[in-house]
C-alpha cells in the first residue's frame, strides 16, 4: 500500500488486525471476520496476525530472545518450548547470537530483523509491516526487504507492506494499491502501475520519484 | 547539660525506621495500582475513562492538598479505628501512608505516562489483553522511574515522620525537639540531623544503583 503521508495507509493497515475499527464496512482475514468482534476475540485474530513497526517498538526492558518470545508467552506456551522457538527464528533473521542482549544495543537493521523474528513467532498468516523500512537507510532497507520476501516465498506468507516510498515499492510489491485522501485511486500489479499509472496521484508520485519515462532525463542528467 | 543519649537516639532512629519503612511498603503497595489505574483510565490510556478519571484524580488532589499536620490530627478517628489506638508507632503509619500513596500515585504516574506508546501498541497488536500490557511493558519499561520516585516518596516520608511526635510515636523528628528545642542540647539536634542525612545519602545510593540496574536504554 502507497500513498502519501496522511493517505490513510496506516489507518487501513490497523482495521486489518482491528487495532482500529472502521466506521462501516467489513474486513475478512483468511475467512475470519475482523469488524465486529468484541476485544477478547480481537485478541485470538491478533494473535495468528504479525506486525512490524516503522520504529521497531522492541522493549527495552526485555532480552532479544523475551521480546521475540513475548507473542508465545501471551499465547500461554511454555518457557521451554518457545524458547526454542525463539533461537530457531533468531536464526533465520541471523541474529542468534545476540538472544541474551537488550534492543538498545542493536542497530537499527538489526532490530527490524527482531521485530520481524517476533512478528513471525505464532506462525502469522499475514504480516502487516507499518512503514517497516522508513528508518533505515537505503542499504538495511535493501537487506529487510530482502528478508521479508525470502519469508514470503519460503513459508507462503501474506505480507501487506506500507509504504510512502516508490523504490520500495517497486522492489518487493507484487501488487500496489494507492491511497490518496482516504481513497483508493490505483489497485494492480507492480508492473502495471508502473509501466501504466491511469490516475493523475499515481503519474505524480511517479514523477517524484523519478519513475515516469518523460523524466528520464532528469534522473540521467544528474 | 546532661549525658549525651546514645540509647534515645539509637531506639529514635529504629522508631524512624520503622515508621517510614510501613507507611513506605504501604504507599507502594497502593500507589502503584492507583498510578496505574490513573494511566489506564487517562485520556491516552488502555482502558479510558473519563468520569472515573476525573473522580479519582479529584480525591487524589485533595488528599494531596492537606498539610501533613493537619492530616495527621485528622485522620485520628479513623486511625483508632484501623489500629485501636490513637499513638504510638503504628497510629503514625496510619496517616504517613495516607499521605504518601497519593504522592506516590502521582509521581509513578508520570514515569507510567512516559512509556512508549508504540510499544502498548506492539503489545496489543500481537493479541495482549490490558493486563498482560501492564505486566509486560508498563511496570519493566517505567521501572527505573517507578523506584527512583519511591525513593523521593521515602525521603518525604522521613520528613514528614518527624512530625509524628505530635501522635507520641516518638522517631528522631520528635528526639531533636525534646533534646534541642525544649533542653537546649544542640549536640544532640547536630546527631539527629547527621544521621537523617547519612540516612538518606544511604536511600538514595542504593535506589539510583537499582533504577540504573534496571535501566537497559
Amino acid at each position: 500500500m502507497i500513498g502519501r503521508s496522511g493517505a490513510g495507509k496506516s489507518t487501513l493497515l490497523r482495521c486489518l488486525n482491528g487495532l482500529e475499527r472502521p466506521d462501516s464496512g467489513q474486513i475478512i482475514v483468511d475467512g475470519e471476520t475482523v469488524t465486529g468482534r468484541s476485544e477478547r476475540q480481537l485478541r485470538a485474530i491478533r494473535q495468528r496476525i504479525g506486525m512490524i513497526f516503522q520504529h521497531f517498538n522492541l522493549l527495552s526492558a526485555k532480552t532479544v530472545l523475551e521480546n521475540v518470545t513475548l507473542p508465545l508467552k501471551l499465547a500461554g506456551v511454555a518457557r521451554a518450548q518457545r524458547d526454542k522457538r525463539g533461537g530457531e527464528l533468531l536464526q533465520m533473521v541471523g541474529l542468534a547470537e545476540k538472544a541474551g542482549t537488550y534492543p538498545a544495543r542493536l542497530s537499527g537493521g538489526q532490530k527490524q530483523r527482531v521485530g520481524i523474528a517476533r512478528a513471525l513467532a505464532c506462525d502469522p498468516v499475514l504480516l502487516l509491516c507499518d512503514e517497516a523500512t522508513s528508518a533505515l537507510d537505503p542499504e538495511t532497507t535493501l537487506s529487510v526487504l530482502e528478508l521479508l520476501r525470502g519469508i514470503n516465498k519460503q513459508f507462503g506468507l501474506s505480507i501487506v507492506l506500507i509504504t510512502h516510498e516508490m523504490n520500495v515499492a517497486r522492489q518487493i510489491a507484487d501488487k500496489i494499491l494507492m491511497l490518496a485522501n482516504g481513497m483508493i485511486v490505483e489497485y494492480g500489479t507492480t508492473q502495471t502501475i508502473f509501466r501504466n499509472p491511469r490516475s493523475e496521484e499515481a503519474r505524480l508520485m511517479l514523477r517524484a520519484a523519478g519513475f515516469l519515462p518523460e523524466d528520464a532525463h532528469v534522473r540521467f542528467s544528474v | 547539660m546532661s549525658d549525651f543519649p546514645y540509647n534515645d537516639l539509637f531506639s529514635c532512629f529504629l522508631q524512624t525506621l520503622q515508621m517510614v519503612g510501613l507507611a513506605g511498603l504501604i504507599s507502594f503497595l497502593a500507589g502503584l495500582p492507583l498510578a496505574l489505574f490513573l494511566v489506564a483510565t487517562g485520556p491516552r490510556g488502555i482502558a479510558r475513562n473519563k468520569v472515573l478519571n476525573r473522580s479519582v484524580a479529584t480525591f487524589v488532589n485533595a488528599v494531596r492538598s492537606v498539610p501533613f499536620i493537619i492530616l495527621l490530627v485528622a485522620v485520628i478517628p479513623l486511625t483508632r479505628f484501623i489500629v485501636g489506638t490513637a499513638i504510638g508507632i503504628m497510629a503514625a503509619v496510619v496517616p504517613l501512608a495516607i499521605a504518601a500513596t497519593p504522592y506516590y500515585a502521582r509521581i509513578a504516574e508520570v514515569s507510567l505516562r512516559e512509556v512508549d506508546a508504540g510499544l502498548v501498541e506492539a503489545v496489543r497488536a500481537m493479541g495482549g489483553s490490558r493486563f498482560a500490557i501492564i505486566r509486560e511493558v508498563l511496570i519493566p519499561e517505567a521501572l527505573p522511574g517507578l523506584i527512583s520516585g519511591f525513593v523521593v516518596t521515602l525521603v518525604t516520608l522521613i520528613g514528614a515522620s518527624a512530625m509524628a511526635g505530635v501522635v507520641g510515636a516518638g522517631g528522631l523528628g520528635d528526639l531533636a525537639i525534646r533534646y534541642g528545642y525544649d533542653e537546649f542540647q544542640t549536640n544532640v539536634v547536630i546527631a539527629v540531623v547527621a544521621v537523617l542525612i547519612v540516612f538518606v545519602w544511604a536511600l538514595q545510593f542504593v535506589g539510583d544503583r537499582l533504577a540504573a540496574f534496571f535501566n537497559r536504554r
